[in-house]
């Protein structure tokens, strides 16, 4: 396999030649459409949507590239450290947080407003990935070897979904299994796993959700039943797509959006703004255009020799791939409505910068996918 | 080791596989939902999203405006101006009602009710705040509009009536549509809409309305209107005018000239049953009803005992009396039961059983022939005539001259104003009575049950005077009208005629001193007076010092009747008069009525052809003839 013979590149120069540039090109052309989507939003207007969108993503696109040049073992050492903090933070929204629209999502650090659920993807993605560096392949299935990561995913998940933030709750979990599964648990687990996860899931539709959010899910069952309640966004949401036919109404010609018919059109309904003006052409060519990057997001991963970067790579192409996935799918009816943004596209500043420092882990694991860091001594090494 | 990594790469890489193929198949059903709903459902969801983007604001349509024969407006609309608040951009409602109080008053109810309506509309709907308001206090509001925010002055259009008192109740008002009437017609429905409620207004409504028009108007999800698209937009159709066939000068002289009197008038064009005049005091002012009435006004309108609310031209039922006797007299000769010159002598009462009819002059005429008994409107010759016809041969002529007939003239009327001529089998359904001769004798003299309206006074008249069975209209017939003749000689009809000329011109005519002709050189008229009796004065109160009908209150006195026509020669217009309680009707009704009929005879009104430019013209007398 000639990648793994090929050397760790070490300066600067080195590593910008091994970046991967195509991907830092599709990554551009998708902060380029959500810029070209807020200032629409705007009705053709920088202030206030596209400016702020554009210097967030200038500013986060610099941190990738940062981030991408760091060796992978300055993440790995950071890992636990960054997952404790996340996991402090969650507990102190829970008890300090700003409440804004009904939930607990951020917190005040002076000036700096932040929302630790954020942080909490990318830093339990790296906690995992180092867990299972370290961790022996063969006690990956054992107790002992396995209660320490649904420890680290049971409790941000829990605490997200307390926020109350199921969005952002069951991105995290699924991210979570995903390493779980990845990183080789057993079939003899997985199986029993899941049965035991959709009898749970069930119970806790039934009986662990705020009134708001069953609502939600049972306006997004029947949402007709409901035209002018809770089921109309998801309604407004279709007819916004649906009107927009094979090329859309237009660029700043979308009038579902335009004349407020649409929700939170800058941000979680951002893809149905596209698909009304540039239609099923244009709604299909950026669903396109993340799975190329996802794809880009694979191949990476295959060719990382660490596990540590294989796993910090799957488990950011998860989170993002369940942002796309569930943005999309929410806006067309598919899966109810969770307050889900379209990575680099909807506007918002914390979830920008998770994705952009996400991509960067993933560029720096293909710039570093030769290296092969030591293992270290368990939890505490 | 190395065997184990190998293995754990390849596990890696398998379910990496996996997990990849379920990130394509998620990505498939996106693709295959939005493909569906943009590709396969386009066209409905096109449809619900154009429902959502479009909607049509209704166009009123300027109502069609009533017009006398000559073009002068009796109905029109004025521009209304009216005073709106719109919440969004006024800020505080009680602040912005201040801030506008300061140069529009405003009334505490009103404050509260506009306050109350602000509460329960959206936003950015205006909310109206005064209607009607007069020019002088729009142009100040306008002038500090700057000051104002959310205050947003309008023009609408509003009914008016410039000759309010003259046809009250011939152009009848509008007002905005009851319930009932407007179920779920959006039109109907506006707040600025009216619809007619009485008079013309009411019976043309549907040509005077037009069709309303509707305007393409983009709105958002608030429903606010963001742009109008006046290409996609039907504009509304204006409603038809009508003309009327009444002369609005002659129609205002006559509603002056019976001025505070319970009075009314009808002026027909006796050779094409135009009606020319129709007043009806006193009136009202029915710009009062088209922005709504205050109870207070209505009531008292409403209780008026001179009843001004009402039409008493068309629905208005009196006695007669005397005016009846031509009838009586064709009735006479068509059959031959009183030769013209035959005289019969008036002792001022006949005894009849054992009741006693009298004449209205007690010391008796004399012999009198019909020519005179018209003229001194004497009633025992008419008791005699009346009995020798019997009821039913005086009724056959009655309702060939117009009695017992309702002349639908084109607004609505009640189903009583055809008024009634009595017979004996109306009589025992009634009464369970059998028909006395003394029966037939009070209806020679057009009294007893006898009733008619002024219209049908006056198109008897017109009968009368032409011997054709004139039909009356108030809306033009747009080309010469031939009634059918009726079945009368012309010399008998002629006779009569030549009686009714006696009335006014002959010395001893009933109205020969009061009136003293119609006052217009050369031309002579025919008259007849009447006095319809309400109340006969009690042996009791005539001890009581009762003597005549001055001593009654008011509302038991008689009606005075005058019917008459000209020019005498070659008659072209009839009046009926009918003045209510007025006394006798050559002292009440004589000198209206001819002064009414000089006024026609003067403008001639069916003289020049409706062109305004004619009207100035001399009159022309001829033509008239």
């Amino acid at each position: 396999m000639p990648v793994f013979t090929q050397p760790v590149p070490r300066d600067l120069r080195a590593k910008l030649f091994e970046l991967n540039w195509a991907f830092v090109l599709l990554i551009v052309l998708t902060g380029c459409i959500g810029i070209l989507m807020l200032y629409s939003v705007a009705g053709g207007a920088w202030d206030p949507w596209a400016i702020r969108h554009a210097t967030r993503f200038g500013a986060g696109f610099l941190v990738m590239l940062v981030v991408a040049m760091v060796p992978p073992r300055m993440w790995m050492s950071l890992a636990y450290p960054a997952y404790l903090g996340a996991l402090f933070l969650l507990i102190m929204v829970e008890l300090f947080g700003a409440t804004a629209m009904g939930a607990q999502r951020w917190i005040d650090i002076g000036p700096l407003r932040m929302q630790p659920s954020e942080l909490m993807k990318i830093a339990l993605v790296l906690a995992l990935a180092r867990y299972y560096h370290d961790l022996p392949p063969e006690k990956v299935s054992t107790p002992g070897g396995m209660i320490v990561p649904v420890l680290a995913i049971a409790l941000p998940f829990g605490l997200i979904a307390k926020q109350p933030d199921l969005g952002t709750a069951v991105l995290t979990g699924a991210t979570g299994a995903v390493m779980v599964f990845l990183a080789g648990l057993s079939w003899k687990i997985i199986v029993p796993g899941m049965v035991a996860g959709v009898v749970g899931g069930v119970a806790f539709l039934r009986y662990g959700l705020e009134e708001y959010q069953r609502a939600r899910v049972l306006t997004f069952l029947n949402p007709e039943n409901d035209p002018l309640g809770a089921g109309y966004h998801i309604m407004q949401s279709k007819i916004a797509l649906g009107s927009g036919g094979l090329t859309g109404k237009g660029y700043m010609q979308g009038t579902q959006s335009h004349l407020n018919f649409l929700p939170e059109k800058q941000t979680d309904f951002i893809f149905t703004m596209l698909g009304e003006e540039f239609g099923f052409v244009g709604g299909i060519a950026v669903l396109v255009l993340y799975a190329l990057i996802l794809g880009h997001c694979l191949m990476t991963a295959m060719a990382c020799r660490s596990v540590f970067l294989r796993l910090v790579t799957m488990g950011v192409t998860t989170t993002f791939a369940l942002y796309v996935f569930i943005n999309a799918a929410m806006v067309m009816g598919l899966v109810p409505v969770v307050g889900v943004p379209l990575p680099m596209i909807s506007y918002g500043g914390s979830v920008m910068f998770t994705v952009l420092i996400g991509l960067g882990l993933i560029l720096g694991a293909h710039i570093h996918r030769a290296a092969e860091p030591p293992k270290g001594a368990g939890l505490f090494g | 080791m190395r065997r184990d990594k190998q293995e754990a790469q390849a596990q890696f890489n398998r379910r990496t596989f996996m997990v990849g193929a379920g990130g394509v198949g998620a990505f498939a059903g996106i693709g295959a939902q939005l493909y569906t709903l943009q590709i396969l459902q386009e066209d409905e969801y096109r449809v619900l999203s154009d429902n959502n983007q479009f909607s049509f604001r209704i166009q009123l349509p300027t109502r069609g405006r009533i017009l006398d024969r000559f073009g002068e407006t009796i109905a029109e609309n004025r521009d209304s101006y009216r005073i709106y608040l719109i919440r969004e951009q006024a800020g505080d409602p009680a602040l912005a009602l201040d801030r506008l109080s300061r140069f529009m008053p405003m009334s505490e109810a009103r404050r509260e009710r506009v306050l109350r309506d602000l509460a329960r509309t959206p936003r950015f709907q205006p909310v109206t705040i005064a209607e009607g308001v007069d020019w002088e206090t729009f142009s100040r509001v306008n002038l500090h509009l700057p000051e104002l925010p959310g205050v947003m002055p309008d023009v609408g259009e509003v009914r008016t009536y410039p000759m309010p008192a003259a046809f009250a109740h011939v152009a009848g008002y509008v007002q905005s549509a009851p319930p009932e009437i407007a179920g779920d017609d959006p039109l109907l429905r506006h707040p600025a809409f009216r619809v007619g409620r009485t008079g013309v207004e009411i019976a043309r409504d549907v040509e005077l309305r037009g069709a309303a028009g509707s305007l393409k108007v983009e709105v958002n999800a608030f429903g606010r209107v963001i742009r109008e698209l006046p290409d996609q937009s039907r504009p509304a159709e204006p409603g038809r005018d009508i003309a009327l066939t009444i002369d609005s000068e002659v129609q205002r002289f006559a509603t002056e000239r019976l001025g505070t009197q319970s009075a009314s008038a009808v002026g027909l064009d006796v050779q094409t049953g135009e009606i020319v005049v129709m007043a009806s005091t006193p009136s009202f002012d029915p710009n009062l009803f088209v922005l709504g009435i205050p109870s207070r006004e209505f009531s008292d309108l409403n209780e008026n005992p001179l009843r001004p609310l009402f039409n008493k031209a068309t629905n208005g039922l009196y006695a007669p009396a005397s005016t009846i006797k031509g009838v009586i007299s064709l009735a006479a000769l068509r059959h031959g039961v009183m030769r013209p010159g035959e005289r019969v002598t008036c002792r001022g009462s006949v005894q009849l059983g054992n009741r006693r009819f009298h004449c209205w002059r007690r010391e008796g005429h004399g012999p009198v022939n019909m020519h005179d008994a018209i003229k001194v409107s004497c009633d025992t010759y008419f008791y005699e005539v009346a009995a020798r016809l019997g009821i039913e041969r005086i009724r056959e002529a009655a309702l060939e001259l117009g009695f017992g007939q309702l002349f639908e003239v084109g607004i609505p009327m009640l189903s009583q104003a055809g008024g009634l001529f009595p017979s004996p089998q109306w009589k025992r359904a009634r009464t369970g009575q059998g028909w006395s001769m003394g029966d037939t004798y009070n209806v020679g003299i057009g009294q007893g049950a006898v009733l008619a309206s002024p219209l049908q006074l006056a198109v008897m008249t017109a009968r009368m005077a032409t011997g054709h069975a004139v039909e009356p209209t108030l809306y033009p017939r747009g080309g010469p009208v031939h009634f059918p003749r009726l079945d009368f000689d012309d010399a008998h009809i002629q006779a009569v005629h030549n009686a009714h000329v006696g009335v006014v011109h002959e010395p001893g005519g009933t109205s020969y001193w009061s009136l003293g002709g119609l006052g217009v050189e050369g031309i002579r008229m025919a008259g007849k007076t009447g006095t319809s009796q309400v109340y006969s004065i009690t042996a009791e109160e005539r001890a009581r010092g009762v003597r005549d009908q001055d001593d009654l209150p008011w509302r038991l006195r008689n009606h005075g009747l005058f019917i008459c026509y000209a020019p005498a020669e070659a008659p072209r217009y009839a009046v009926a008069v009918v003045v209510e309680h007025g006394g006798g009707g050559a002292r009440s009704a004589a000198q209206p009525g001819r002064d009414i009929l000089r006024e026609l005879i003067l403008r001639d009104p069916a003289g020049h052809s409706g062109v305004v430019a004619a009207r100035h013209e001399p009159i022309n007398l001829a033509q008239g003839g």
